[in-house]
């Protein structure tokens, strides 16, 4: 019958694609960004920040990157805690993307110093040599427009002050993009409750190994810790670690939880068995043993 | 059959552009596949992966995919209502504004303006051009159909009506956005809300634009092609409605394990798998016509086309449903393995079924025969083995990749750095590169073989007669 009746066929058609639409797409504005998924401590972004996020948008930064951490075993321990729906409510569009060619950046803020975005941004190759991330130094040349964000501000109906808008001249498109990083799954305090408790007394199971052993881990320095501690442990964006005179216990500890605020990240997901190996490294060459 | 004055003239430039938009999408393709291997090819502001990868793949759907659709529905239109085109000016302007849309959006990534959702990127100017294309479309292909003169509608009509009733709910629902100036606007949508808007969007941009009008098209052109109706009426009656049905509820099956509702992601899950039954039931119907037809496969290049493309589909269609299961998707979501799935739909079940429609064309577009058959027969091998290896090579470094972010040391720490995972993807992503400059030379091939053809092409208007009976089977 409807084979016979184009009009019918289309009300037909679109009554049968809107029943799914309706229950899976309409209706779960219900439930979601409501009271209920709520989280006090999460705010919305400063007009630096949106700015950077906007110019994360506009390089397609998520193309390779996600934003959203899943409930599961290795993915929690590789970024961070799960996301949550609350943490999102300021986020137009959404930006979980598809595809992690680069690591997620769902728990990113405050895992690095600023100095290492900077870096990083300029240059991902100089510190990272095998990465495949495209160099953004450019941005730093362009200046940000305080009246177009401030538009931006009103159209998002986000606070903020005349001081902030003015504040923008003098700032470019890489000091946005650094200040939207860090600020990434940075609103609830997760960080300090995912320091890993180190339980048990801590003992060294390399003590007395000879040079020829540790030289291999020399490139466990070099892919994790060279980038902020330099090349011979001389100090770049972290302080020098040759002369660092830590009990091992201590230094593994540093190592292991990072230190939260200092911009020293966490190691705990190298495993122990990497960790002291690097403890073992670091106290034979930084303290001048081995050159 | 009495000489219509159907319009052919519109769907020869609507297949040569879209060819144009073929080619640009696959260079692009080959180019962002050597950006992620040497990232000094990075060009910075215009040419750098993140903005050129939307190029490519707005350029592959809307380009190649929806230039075919453009190209092939205004031809069956004419022929399965046996009346001309309702109007010929209307399908010259929507030839015009394609281009120009195409060219705008291609342009304006390129500068940077984008939404950033997944095959909407386009800002909203933009969209508003979508829009008004999409309208003057629709238009024309009702019209046509309301004053059709043959009063049954074939198969192919019906995914024709559907996919443009569901293009536009879908793509004007996802576009709502405040503008902050001409280029930039903010989704009406927050967050949780966005992403779930964004992904029934998504998925259902796969189902109809990439599934029901290639359906469409397979339907017409393989009984077209063999001489021989499609198996059973009843069987495409009832995958129709069903697909139609199915694909609206699966969206949330790219967001498994996000904050999104549990039960839209079980919800997503059940109908993907359920979507198996009216996927495959498209490829027997296909497979079933070809029953005491088989030989043709090594006669007529067109079949291999259209057998090899519905066999892509099925393969496709199962593969899916198997990447929306909860556990699978906790493996390979994010990972490589995800693009080879794309693209076996893409270049395999997608881009067959246009290469066999357009070499269906030929003889009626370009009034004369194809200039070469052996250089078809080699543009088939070249696409297939590109494809292959492209697909291939990324299902095994996607497994490889998800087997390393998983792997865990006994005392409960990680076995790999993100680092130490992401080296290993670079001989894969050769592989993927090398296939795809092979599937690009087939390209090439065909193209040239197009040329030879158009360039001793004689008069259009004398062959337009040439056509035999219909054959659309009526069950
Ligand atoms: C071609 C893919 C690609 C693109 C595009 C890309 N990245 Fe990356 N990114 C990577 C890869 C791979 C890594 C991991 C290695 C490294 O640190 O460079 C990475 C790492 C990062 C890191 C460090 C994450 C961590 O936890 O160590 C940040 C921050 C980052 N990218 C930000 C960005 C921003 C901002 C943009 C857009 C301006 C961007 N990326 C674009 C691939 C990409
Ligand atoms: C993102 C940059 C960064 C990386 C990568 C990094 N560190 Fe650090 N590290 C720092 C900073 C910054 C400090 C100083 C923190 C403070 O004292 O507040 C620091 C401090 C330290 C200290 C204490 C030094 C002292 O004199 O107090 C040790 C030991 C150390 N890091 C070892 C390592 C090792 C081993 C690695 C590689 C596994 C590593 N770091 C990787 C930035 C980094
Ligand atoms: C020679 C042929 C091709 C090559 C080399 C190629 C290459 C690529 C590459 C490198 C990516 C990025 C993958 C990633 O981020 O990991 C990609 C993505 C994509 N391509 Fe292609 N491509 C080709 C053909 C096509 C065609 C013909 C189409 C469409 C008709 C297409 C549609 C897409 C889509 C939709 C994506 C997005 C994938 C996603 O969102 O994860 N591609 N392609
Ligand atoms: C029953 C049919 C199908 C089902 C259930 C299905 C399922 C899926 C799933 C679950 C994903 C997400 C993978 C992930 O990110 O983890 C996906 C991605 C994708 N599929 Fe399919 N698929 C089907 C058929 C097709 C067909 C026929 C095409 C045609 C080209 C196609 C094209 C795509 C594309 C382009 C994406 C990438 C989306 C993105 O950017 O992430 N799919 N599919």
């Amino acid at each position: 019958m409807w084979e016979r009746k184009p009009v019918l066929l289309i009300v037909l058609a679109t009554v049968a694609i809107l029943i799914g639409t309706i229950i899976t797409m309409v209706l779960p504005f219900a439930w979601v960004n409501t009271e209920a998924d709520r989280i006090e401590s999460v705010t919305p972004y400063t007009a630096l920040q949106q700015e950077g996020r906007d110019i994360y948008i506009r390089e397609g930064c998520n193309n390779c990157h996600t934003q959203t951490v899943r409930p599961l075993v290795p993915e929690v321990l590789r970024y961070g805690d799960y996301s949550k729906s609350g943490e999102f409510v300021y986020d137009r569009p959404f930006l979980w993307g598809s595809k992690r060619t680069g690591p997620d950046l769902a728990r990113l803020g405050g895992k690095y110093p600023d100095a290492w975005h900077y870096k990083h941004m300029e240059s991902p190759r100089s510190m990272v040599p095998k990465t495949n991330m495209p160099a953004y130094g450019w941005i730093t040349k362009n200046q940000l427009d305080p009246q177009m964000i401030q538009r931006k501000m009103d159209v998002l109906g986000f606070p903020y002050t005349t001081d902030e808008i003015k504040a923008l001249g003098d700032k470019n498109e890489m000091d946005a993009m650094v200040a939207y990083l860090q600020k990434l799954g940075s609103d609830i305090p997760w960080r300090a409750a995912a320091t890993t408790e180190i339980v048990g007394e801590l003992i060294n199971p390399f003590t007395g190994v000879d040079h020829d052993t540790m030289e291999p881990w020399e490139d466990l320095y070099k892919e994790n810790c060279a980038a902020c501690h330099g090349d011979h442990m001389e100090g770049v964006i972290g302080p020098k670690l040759v002369g660092a005179d830590y009990y091992d216990e201590i230094l593994f500890q540093i190592i292991y939880t990072g230190i939260a605020d200092g911009g020293m990240p966490s190691f705990s997901n190298l495993g122990t068995d990497k960790v002291w190996k690097l403890v073992n490294f670091i106290r034979y060459y930084g303290q001048g043993e081995g050159h | 059959m009495e000489n219509q004055p159907y319009n052919q003239a519109i769907v020869r430039s609507f297949v040569n552009w879209s060819i144009v938009w073929g080619l640009v999408a696959v260079l692009v393709g080959v180019i962002v596949s050597l950006q992620m291997v040497e990232p000094d090819l990075n060009f910075p502001p215009y040419f750098t992966f993140g903005r050129l990868r939307p190029v490519h793949t707005n350029a592959g759907i809307y380009g190649w995919g929806v230039g075919m659709i453009f190209a092939t529905f205004l031809y069956m239109v004419q022929r399965l209502c046996k009346v001309p085109l309702w109007s010929d000016k209307l399908a010259k302007f929507q030839l015009w504004f394609f281009n120009a849309t195409i060219i705008a959006s291609a342009v304006t990534l390129l500068l940077g303006y984008t939404t950033s959702k997944e095959y909407h990127e386009m800002e909203w100017p933009i969209d508003v051009m979508v829009v008004i294309l999409w309208v003057v479309f629709s238009i024309n292909i009702i019209m046509t159909i309301l004053k059709r003169k043959d009063e049954q509608m074939y198969i192919s009509l019906w995914y024709m009506l559907a996919a443009i009733i569901a293009v536009a709910i879908l793509y004007i629902v996802n576009a709502a956005a405040v503008p902050v100036s001409l280029f930039k606007s903010y989704s009406a949508y927050a967050g949780t809300n966005d992403a779930n808007v964004q992904w029934w969007f998504g998925h259902n941009a796969v189902a109809m634009v990439l599934t029901a009008p290639f359906l469409a098209m397979f339907y017409y052109f393989l009984p077209k092609s063999t001489g021989v109706p499609i198996y059973s009426h009843r069987m495409s009656i009832i995958a129709f409605w069903s697909l139609i049905f199915m694909y609206l509820w699966t969206g949330a099956h790219h967001l498994l394990w996000t904050p999104v509702p549990d039960w839209i992601q079980t919800l997503a899950m059940g109908f993907s798998i359920m979507l198996i039954a009216p996927s495959w039931g498209s490829v027997f119907n296909g497979y079933l016509s070809m029953n005491g037809q088989w030989h043709q496969m090594r006669e007529n290049y067109l079949v291999k086309f259209l057998i090899l493309g519905i066999t892509f589909y099925g393969l496709q269609t199962l593969q899916g449903p198997m990447q929306a299961i909860r556990s699978f998707s906790a493996f390979i979501h994010y990972t490589d393995w995800v693009p080879a799935h794309i693209h076996m739909g893409t270049m395999g079940w997608v881009s067959m079924i246009a290469f066999a429609s357009i070499y269906y064309l030929v003889p009626r577009i370009y009034g004369r025969e194809l200039y070469s058959i052996p250089l078809a027969n080699l543009h088939f091998w070249l696409i297939l083995v590109g494809q292959l290896i492209w697909s291939i090579s990324l299902w095994i470094a996607g497994v490889l990749q998800a087997g390393m972010w998983n792997a865990m040391n006994p005392d409960g720490s990680l076995t790999y750095t993100f680092m130490e995972t992401m080296v290993e993807m670079y001989p894969y992503w050769w592989a993927r590169s090398f296939g795809g400059m092979i599937y690009m030379t087939g390209l090439i091939v065909f193209i040239y073989n197009l040329w030879m053809t158009a360039k001793k092409g004689g008069s259009i208007a004398a062959q337009t007669t040439v056509e035999t009976t219909t054959v659309e089977g009526r069950a």
